[in-house]
């Protein structure tokens, strides 16, 4: 097993932490893993995005041209990455403030309103744990039950209170691929 | 502390791993893409538990100068910086090497010249493998390519610069500092005691009891007035590297057993290459990859070697060329070398590398 994933959106969206929270998971499995960030002077609003790859052997290289999985949270990145995903290939995206929609016919393409489910929630902070539930269902790479280990294991144990509330925002991502 | 899997950016490894590998001091000054070393120490607090010295200097001079201090006392040192700030230093690390004091610099390399960008390049590799400051000296250069080795290169790099006493340099970019990967790191080593440090290192200037019935006074200097004798010391550091040369030259092969083609990249870009070769064997092309992994000494031999049954040679760094001269010494008949380079902190995906070696090879 071998995927590689970009994730991609505004700076604040919590597109390179969802990544770390993946690879995290992906080190609960035992499995090889490398986050590599397009780092640079980024900030809140400005554009970020992250390539993650969760392989069962060596990892080459970090950096890539073609995904399994794009997971794009902004209009740039949508139009950036949506060329770039392998044919057979997974796109998830949010449509929420998306004018053009996806076009490609040879890959899954997945529509998530994360962004009104986490207003619902009153949460915005659940945001990218409601894509990760969502990629999670579309493509199982890591089980809940390691995303929760990986979680437990890297925040510190003052914010371990905050975890019932990440495991609710991923069971809602994962219902959103079924609505 | 035990042997422990972590998850970690390249940067953060290097901090771990010298705390782990018994550091007694660090002296940096904050530089993107590389700060993460010293945050990661100042988070650490080694000081409330090995004991180890965290300082951030007001200028990467200064830090150069409190590693050159540090190593003259025979205490396990080193400075992390990124491009700018290795130039400053070069003054210090060719005092340190005239002085034959073990220390150990990281260069996360950055996009230059000048102040430049942040973004990763690979340009310094003329400034780590030729010398960078004055005289004729050299650095015991390591490239990682990975933050196992960022983590494993802090030890050797040590265990190198105590065994021959010169400094040593782990050149990284910043793809490998700023990546998290999967790492072991090691269990804690212990920081070695002041009488252990004087039976390491006879020659250090770490103070001497028993006055003048104790031991000589030990002198550590560059200075050396008298042409005759500063020429007898070159003579002693050439035969230093001689010896570097003949035992330390590390490399790694992937698929050159029945390749065609050879790519020769170092660092980040080696895995990058791996990917396009990967890419390429899909095409029919064969291509084999020499990943040098000390750039001093440079792997020549096995170059050489690689290149009598190669059709062509593809350097591919992020410079404008410069690895490719050591290249071109090391093949030593009529093989086509040729090269690929991105520059200014731009970093080439793999099928741009691919490209690269169908228009410069197949196509023609």
């Amino acid at each position: 097993m071998k995927k590689e994933i970009i994730i991609a959106g505004f700076g604040g969206q919590g597109v390179l932490s969802m990544g770390k929270i993946l690879a995290y998971s992906g080190l609960m499995e035992d499995k090889e893993v490398t986050w590599m960030p397009a780092y640079g002077p980024e900030q809140r609003g400005g554009t970020a995005n992250v390539t993650v790859i969760l392989s069962d052997e060596k990892i080459s290289s970090p950096i890539l041209n073609k995904y399994d999985i794009a997971i794009v949270l902004n209009q740039q990145s949508l139009d950036k990455f949506e060329g770039k995903v392998k044919t057979g290939g997974i796109l998830i995206y949010d449509n929420y403030g998306i004018h053009r929609q996806p076009e490609r016919t040879d890959i899954k393409v997945y529509n998530v309103n994360a962004m009104e489910a986490s207003f619902q929630m009153s949460n915005a902070k659940s945001y990218n744990m409601i894509i990760l539930g969502a990629l999670l269902k579309v493509c199982p790479i890591v089980t809940l039950e390691s995303v929760l280990k990986g979680l437990k294991k890297t925040l510190p144990e003052r914010h371990h209170n905050l975890i019932p509330m990440n495991e609710e925002a991923i069971r809602k991502g994962m219902s959103l691929i079924n609505e | 502390m035990e042997e422990e899997i972590r998850l970690m950016k390249g940067n953060e490894a290097l901090a771990h791993a010298a705390i782990r590998y018994g550091a007694d001091g660090y002296f940096g000054y904050p530089i993107t893409p590389q700060s993460e070393v010293l945050e990661t120490l100042m988070l650490e607090k080694p000081w409330e538990t090995t004991g180890m010295v965290v300082l951030q200097a007001e200028s990467e001079v200064s830090s150069i100068n409190m590693v050159y201090g540090g190593a003259a006392a025979g205490k396990v040192v080193f400075t992390s910086s990124s491009s700018p700030g290795i130039s400053l230093m070069q003054e210090g690390i060719s005092y340190i090497a005239a002085s034959e004091l073990p220390a150990l610099i990281i260069n996360v390399m950055r996009g230059g010249p000048g102040l430049g960008t942040i973004q990763p390049s690979q340009a310094d590799y003329f400034q780590a493998t030729k010398g960078g400051g004055h005289g004729d000296y050299h650095l015991i250069v390591l490239a990682p390519s990975s933050v196992q080795e960022m983590c494993d290169f802090v030890g050797l790099g040590w265990d190198l610069a105590f065994k021959y006493r010169t400094p040593a340099i782990i050149l990284a970019d910043g793809v490998v500092g700023q990546m998290m990967e999967k790492v072991v790191l090691p269990p804690q080593r212990k920081r070695l005691t002041d009488e252990e440090v004087k039976k390491r290192c006879p020659w250090a200037a770490n103070g001497r009891t028993g006055g003048l019935a104790g031991r000589p006074r030990n002198v550590v200097t560059s200075l050396e007035l008298d042409s005759a004798k500063m020429e007898v010391s070159n003579e002693r550091f050439q035969r230093t590297y001689r010896l570097i040369e003949q035992n330390e030259v590390r490399f790694e092969e992937i698929g050159t057993e029945d390749c065609d083609f050879l790519i020769v990249a170092f660092g980040s870009v080696a895995r990058i290459s791996q990917k396009a070769v990967e890419m390429a064997r899909k095409k029919g092309y064969k291509i084999g990859i020499l990943r040098p992994i000390t750039l001093w000494p440079f792997p020549t031999n096995e170059v050489s070697r690689l290149s009598e049954k190669a059709k062509g040679i593809l350097v591919v760094e992020l410079n404008a060329g410069q690895m490719i001269e050591d290249v071109r010494l090391a093949v030593g008949h009529d093989v086509r070398v040729e090269h690929f380079g991105r520059l200014g902190g731009i970093v080439p995906s793999p099928d741009e590398i691919l490209e690269a070696f169908e228009e410069k090879f197949i196509e023609k």
